[in-house]
């Protein structure tokens, strides 16, 4: 009953990008998750928004902890680095790898069991440090790897599969990361790459942790009647509140003049995201507005989803902890290890 | 299907390359059988337009080798006498005269006489098989392979008598045959009028392409001479040419008008010509015999540049004259169809160029009770299309003996079946087979030369065969979709290796190619596109062109929207009339 794996045939008139892959060049192993999980649309979206950034696949550290979630890293980019961490512990490996190698593009996969259950603590501490890390939660509300059971993003009063309602009030990671001091925050739908792809482009591209929240459902255990995170309630209650382009540095393009809708925000390498405003009002460089904003949607019943907020004036970890440039791994001997006497030295200035 | 589609006696390739996967030679052979008839010898011989329509071509360059793998199906075979069809002990008292012993008379009593008819054959030479047997060279064609499948026809109780030429049709009518069906072929070989044609000086260095290879294959002539020239570059040119480096000749050229583009020989005779050391000269436009003091010197040849004009013609620029010394000439430039037997008082309408008017669907003509087929009926074509000329004339010939109309035709069935077995399983193969395109080995070559009956072509080994019939891409196995169960998760526009799937917005067909996840650049393959989908009601569209079938979008389907289902065609046949008495 193993599936074949993905012909290696491509279509002919697939496109490359400017370094000369095609996306399926961003590939990984084919996925083993139940047929029409929302993860393996995560994946693509990733694969896609990969592709058009042409970020080199073996500059790329994938990491990982436990989960149904955290097996996707394996479905994309097979040239790229990878680290398959302890149950909920994928930030303090991705802040340790990060910590050693800066010039890596992160990207860290958890769910909200890994994330917001067992490792909900190591989440709000990358944050706090602001690693600078593509954070991806695929969603789902239910642990599907032990079949079924609430996890804590459960709304109040979502049915099971067996038709009990969750009684416990849901961890939302977009309002704990808001409150937390994130510098990029936002929400999507693995079922809606229109929205998602741009979404994970601008979030590579920022320097910080970039925190996104995508509502990935379950098709075996959560997506039935009653639940609230399935393809068909997601659809029908999701509110965006911005649409998102990431222009790149090298292709600007002006910014229609007297378009009131549209904000624009560069980030720290001079690439440009840009918001189209989808709701009155909506600012999404001003944090208290955020969060009041959310949490009034959740107050609705809605999902709210786009970037909802980005602030590209913060400082990650490494500029924080004034580290060296550049990865440890390519400092000379000497610098990285200057021997003894350099020792006793430090160790003087503490007596 | 386009291979099936593309086939004028529509067989089922896909179907026929997974029994020979299976290993079942036999169940192959006689589905083979069932539409072409003569599956040995159209292994050898088809001009295979199944292989240009080819969906693999798409993917990977190459088509898959179907012609050929048909003759692995025919040489593999077992005895399979006890399963082919019989005629039935009592007649249904109906006789019909069948001129000519070629492959679309041999069709039409294939499919007449297991419903019990009589068949009479009549043909001039000794031998049958016509066409197949004296213009096809040995070394394409062995004799052995025409014995047999020409003997299943034969053997169930066809009155053949050879020697027969039909001289008159009037006569022929008036033997009160309750139908007569014309597979006399085209053989009349087109002239050259050119300046020295008519010298009689070198009458014998100068032959007629159809003629010169029976002439051969009878063994009235054993020799030609060492330089010789072809003129025309059809399939029959390819067979002077090759013929001619066996029986003697050590430099032969094929002068061809125009450029390979238009070549009308097929690409592969070609390919196998050149191996022969035969020289195919392009652009050249004969002018005259040269003749001096009595004998052939060469001929002259104005060399000419093609050009584009409006309205899709080209003309052509003299840009100058040249003389290729030769010592004999076959010219092999078509043929045409000749009737001097049939009296044009007989009630048999003939056209504006003489031929007799026949109708395209039921092969009658003029004269009801009389029809033609093969290329008697329209003029030169190959052998798969007389064989479906001779399905076609069978079924109006029951119909007419039955006293119905022969328009009323038997309308085609189809059938669409789901391929699934279980979890990841499927009735069929669905795996991508990266193999390049087999190729064929090929007898030496000088023992090709040593004599006219070494077949070159010695078949393909288990080990190519194998890997060939997996490189079908099955076709028939179609990607149904099921709009209302769709939950539109993406899973299938995501696995897809070829990008052939897009959920989008609604549009018009123009518009759908410009937003679809790889470009539909194909304008001749239609877009599949699905009704509204329950939760967006946006639409599932298909670009089938290069799609693989390799039904991984069933697989990764939750709802099984996506089901891969085989599609079969039921052709009617005049004999299926005899299967549903004999069961009914």
């Amino acid at each position: 009953m193993t599936s074949i794996t993905k012909p290696p045939v491509r279509h002919p008139g697939l496109r490359r990008n400017s370094i000369g892959l095609t996306a399926r060049d961003y590939e990984g192993a084919m996925s083993t998750l139940c047929a029409g999980c929302g993860h393996d649309s995560v994946t693509a979206a990733i694969i896609q928004a990969a592709w058009e950034l042409a970020l080199p696949p073996h500059r790329v550290a994938k990491m990982s902890g436990i989960g149904c979630s955290s097996k996707t890293t394996a479905y994309f980019m097979k040239q790229a680095h990878g680290f398959n961490s302890v149950h909920g512990r994928m930030p303090s490996v991705a802040s340790g790898a990060n910590a050693a190698n800066r010039e890596l593009h992160y990207i860290g996969i958890s769910g909200d069991g890994d994330s917001l259950s067992i490792g909900l603590g190591q989440l709000c501490h990358a944050i706090r440090r602001n690693v600078n890390l593509l954070y991806v939660i695929e969603n789902n509300g239910v642990y599907g790897l032990t079949k079924g059971q609430f996890s804590a993003s459960s709304d109040v009063g979502s049915k099971s599969k067996r038709g009990e309602p969750n009684v416990q009030p849901p961890i939302d990671p977009v309002q704990l990361a808001l409150t937390l001091g994130a510098t990029f925050v936002a929400r999507s739908f693995s079922g809606d790459k229109a929205q998602l792809v741009p979404i994970l482009k601008a979030a590579f591209e920022h320097t910080g942790l970039a925190l996104v929240d995508v509502i990935s459902p379950c098709v075996t255990f959560n997506d039935h009647d009653g639940s609230t995170k399935s393809y068909r309630y997601t659809r029908e209650h999701t509110v965006e509140l911005t649409s998102v382009d990431l222009v790149p540095l090298r292709r600007e393009i002006g910014v229609p003049g007297g378009d009131e809708a549209v904000v624009s925000v560069t980030m720290h390498d001079g690439d440009v995201v840009r918001f189209r405003r989808t709701e009155d009002g909506y600012d999404p460089t001003d944090r208290e507005q955020a969060i009041a904003h959310v949490r009034a949607c959740q107050h609705r019943g809605e999902v709210a989803t786009g970037i909802l907020f980005i602030d590209e004036s913060g400082h990650d970890m490494h500029e924080v902890n004034g580290t060296v440039a550049g990865a440890l791994a390519e400092l000379p001997f000497e610098a990285l290890c200057p021997g003894s006497a350099s020792l006793a030295e430090l160790m003087a200035e503490f007596r | 299907m386009d291979c099936q589609y593309a086939c004028p006696a529509h067989t089922n390739v896909p179907e026929y390359l997974r029994l020979i996967a299976q290993g079942r030679h036999d169940d192959s052979y006689l589905l083979n059988r069932e539409s072409n008839v003569f599956p040995g010898i159209l292994g050898r011989t088809c001009d295979r337009p199944c292989e240009p329509a080819c969906r693999r071509g798409r993917v990977d360059g190459k088509p898959v080798a179907i012609c050929r793998l048909k003759r692995v199906a025919a040489d593999l075979r077992d005895d399979i006498t006890d399963r082919l069809p019989v005629a039935p002990a009592v007649k249904n008292g109906k006789r019909v005269a069948l001129v000519g012993c070629g492959p679309s008379s041999l069709t039409v009593a294939n499919d007449l006489m297991p419903l019990g008819y009589d068949c009479v054959i009549l043909e001039k030479l000794d031998r049958s098989g016509g066409l197949m047997r004296v213009n096809i060279p040995a070394f394409r064609l062995p004799a052995s392979v025409l014995d047999e499948e020409i003997g299943y026809v034969l053997d169930m109780g066809v009155d053949i008598r050879y020697n027969t030429p039909v001289t008159s049709m009037k006569a022929l009518l008036a033997e009160g045959y309750d139908a007569v069906y014309v597979g006399s072929g085209a053989p009349k070989g087109k002239e050259l009028d050119i300046p020295g044609r008519d010298d009689p000086a070198i009458a014998d260095r100068i032959h007629i392409g159809i003629d010169w290879l029976k002439s051969v294959h009878f063994g009235h002539i054993e020799k030609i001479e060492s330089r010789v020239l072809i003129i025309g570059v059809g399939n029959t040119a390819m067979d002077c040419c090759r013929t001619s480096r066996r029986v003697g000749a050590t430099d032969v050229k094929v002068i061809a008008r125009r450029s390979r583009p238009y070549f009308k020989a097929s690409p592969w005779e070609l390919e196998d010509a050149e191996e022969e050391q035969v020289e195919i000269v392009e652009n050249h436009v004969p002018k005259r015999f040269v003749i001096e003091g009595g004998q052939l010197k060469g001929m002259e040849f104005d060399v000419v540049r093609w050009t584009d004009q409006p309205g899709g013609r080209q003309k052509s620029d003299v840009l100058d004259t040249v003389v290729i010394p030769c010592d004999a000439v076959i010219l092999a430039i078509g043929q045409d169809n000749a009737f001097p037997w049939i009296e044009r008082d007989a009630g048999i309408a003939f056209d504006q160029w003489d031929v007799p008017v026949v109708d395209r669907a039921t092969h009658m003509s003029s004269r009801a009770g009389v029809f033609f087929g093969g290329d008697a009926a329209f003029g030169p074509a190959n052998i798969i299309w007389a064989v479906e000329h001779g399905h076609q004339a069978a079924i109006s010939i029951h119909q007419y003996c039955q006293g119905l109309p022969v328009t009323d035709r038997p309308a085609f069935g189809m059938n669409l079946l789901s391929a699934k077995m279980g979890m990841h399983s499927w009735s069929y193969s669905n795996d991508y087979n990266p193999s390049p395109r087999a190729k064929m080995t090929h007898e030496e070559l000088v023992k090709r030369f040593s004599d006219v009956a070494v077949e070159v072509e010695l078949g393909f080994s288990p080990e190519q065969t194998a890997r060939e019939v997996q490189r079908c891409l099955n076709c028939d196995i179609q990607t149904d979709f099921t709009a209302a169960l769709c939950i539109e998760c993406d899973a299938c526009v995501d696995v897809c290796p070829v990008n052939c799937l897009t959920i989008t917005k609604d549009g018009d067909e123009a518009d759908l190619r410009g937003r679809l996840s790889a470009p539909a650049a194909n304008l001749s393959q239609e877009l599949y596109v699905s009704g509204a989908l329950p939760q967006t009601r946006r639409v599932m569209v298909k670009d089938e062109d290069v799609c693989l079938h390799c039904g991984l979008c069933a697989e990764r389907c939750p709802t099984a929207a996506w089901d891969m289902r085989k599609f079969e065609l039921e052709i009617p046949y005049a004999f299926a009339a005899a299967g549903a008495a004999a069961h009914g």
